[in-house]
């Protein structure tokens, strides 16, 4: 897992005609962890999504070294399937064995509801079900997108274990959120401070 | 290769579990059950339209599962997962278009025997009906992965879909119910060659319509 990086260099994303954010510059190398912050519709998942290379960049690079893990808003697992076989579709895709994926559940709490369907999952338990597909596929670089959101305090207390445990392994981990996570990041973006035009530009072109 | 079979395996059981098998293998039979009350039971006639109408059948039928073949997995995130795998797209239309003709055309092909028995087909035009299907239904299942491609992530999308491959499928339909009366077997070659050109075009038409969708 080691020699992982990610970097973005002066990084700017337009979404639907309108820009997002600019000027977006971070440097991860193995060990290191990022929390994005900043308000509902900034562009937290927007940023995280040109992390993995699937939105193209409006201007500057993201450069990867090692494979991206993704959570976000939805699930990909098969409904329909029991929690354990869903993951393991996954985990046969990312080459992992069934101990990692056995060990991904364990670290989530989620051991007990292997048997049982995706879809009667409650929201929480789903939270924690994307987490182990997370960390059972063994990819370097996390992207966590409001991964604490339906999380009660015991499942949050394991998600922070599992951040430390994959930093402490020289793994990346870059996690979007609006609120407090449990999670010791060393850099902190906000991303109001990379509005898309200068307020002294505004000023000048009023 | 071991990569295409996980995909394909995990494709067949999602149509399996979709019920999607049944489907386009119902409507067939319906439709043959159907069409002697609307003609009447002339076995006479009905031999001579029947072969048409099963094309026609087989045609509409390979529409059915176009709405749950890609935007269901778009939506749930699941072609985003696979992509950050540095798995192409490519990849991941040819293994859907492999999973999507064995859970149709296959099971068509099945259903056109009780399907040409209700319609009083003799055994020549039978004959000629499963080879024009064996040769037709993989350019149908490419046509309809294509729009299933094209489609997904817009609204009401499966009657879009129906407008986007019924008149390119003319041709198919053209050169299908044409094997059944023509002796020289140029129609059979012109499907074929549809077949494989609609084969061909699909991985990467269809690749490229769900990057373009994505967002």
């Amino acid at each position: 897992m080691s020699g992982a990086a990610l970097r973005l260099s002066d990084v700017a994303c337009v979404r639907g005609g309108r820009m997002l954010f600019r000027g977006v510059s971070m440097a991860l190398e193995a060990g290191g962890g990022a929390l994005l912050s900043g308000p509902n519709g900034i562009g937290k998942s927007s940023l995280l999504r040109l992390c993995a290379g699937l939105l193209p960049t409006f201007a500057g690079q993201v450069t990867r070294t090692g494979g991206v893990a993704l959570a976000d808003e939805r699930l990909a697992l098969d409904m329909d399937l029991p929690l354990h076989r869903a993951l393991a579709f996954w985990a046969r895709l990312d080459g992992a064995g069934p101990d990692a994926l056995a060990g991904a559940l364990a670290a989530m709490d989620l051991s007990a509801l292997a048997d049982i369907p995706v879809r009667m999952l409650s929201t929480g338990q789903r939270k924690r079900a994307m987490l182990a597909r997370v960390i059972a596929g063994g990819a370097p670089i996390w992207l966590l997108d409001e991964p604490g959101n339906g999380l009660d305090s015991a499942s949050l207390t394991l998600l922070g274990e599992a951040v430390e445990r994959h930093l402490a392994g020289g793994g990346i981990v870059v996690a979007a959120s609006h609120q407090p996570l449990p999670v010791a990041a060393p850099v902190t973006l906000a991303l109001a401070d990379y509005p898309p035009f200068e307020p002294n530009d505004a000023e000048a072109a009023a | 290769m071991k990569l295409l079979w996980l995909l394909v395996g995990r494709d067949l059981a999602q149509g399996w579990r979709s019920a999607g098998l049944w489907l386009p293998v119902a409507f067939l039979l319906l439709v043959a059950s159907l069409y002697p009350f609307a003609v009447g039971p002339d076995a006479a006639l009905l031999g001579r339209t029947g072969g048409g109408m099963l094309w026609i059948a087989a045609l509409l039928a390979s529409l059915l599962p176009v709405d749950r073949l890609i935007a269901p997995d778009r939506d749930a995130g699941i072609l985003d997962q696979i992509a950050l795998r540095g798995v192409g797209e490519e990849m991941v239309v040819i293994a859907r278009l492999v999973a999507h003709w064995l859970s149709f055309g296959p099971p068509l092909m099945l259903a056109t025997l009780p399907a040409a028995a209700l319609l009083k087909l003799d055994g020549g035009t039978i004959a000629k009906l499963e080879t024009g299907l064996l040769a037709g239904t993989p350019a149908l299942a490419a046509l309809g992965l294509l729009v299933a491609t094209l489609t997904a992530g817009l609204r009401s999308s499966g009657a879009l879909a129906g407008l986007l491959a019924l008149p390119l499928a003319v041709p198919l339909l053209i050169f299908g119910a044409g094997t059944l009366g023509d002796g020289s077997g140029a129609a059979i070659k012109f499907l074929a060659a549809a077949s494989l050109l609609l084969v061909a075009i699909t991985p990467f038409a269809g690749a490229a319509a769900i990057r373009a969708g994505r967002e």
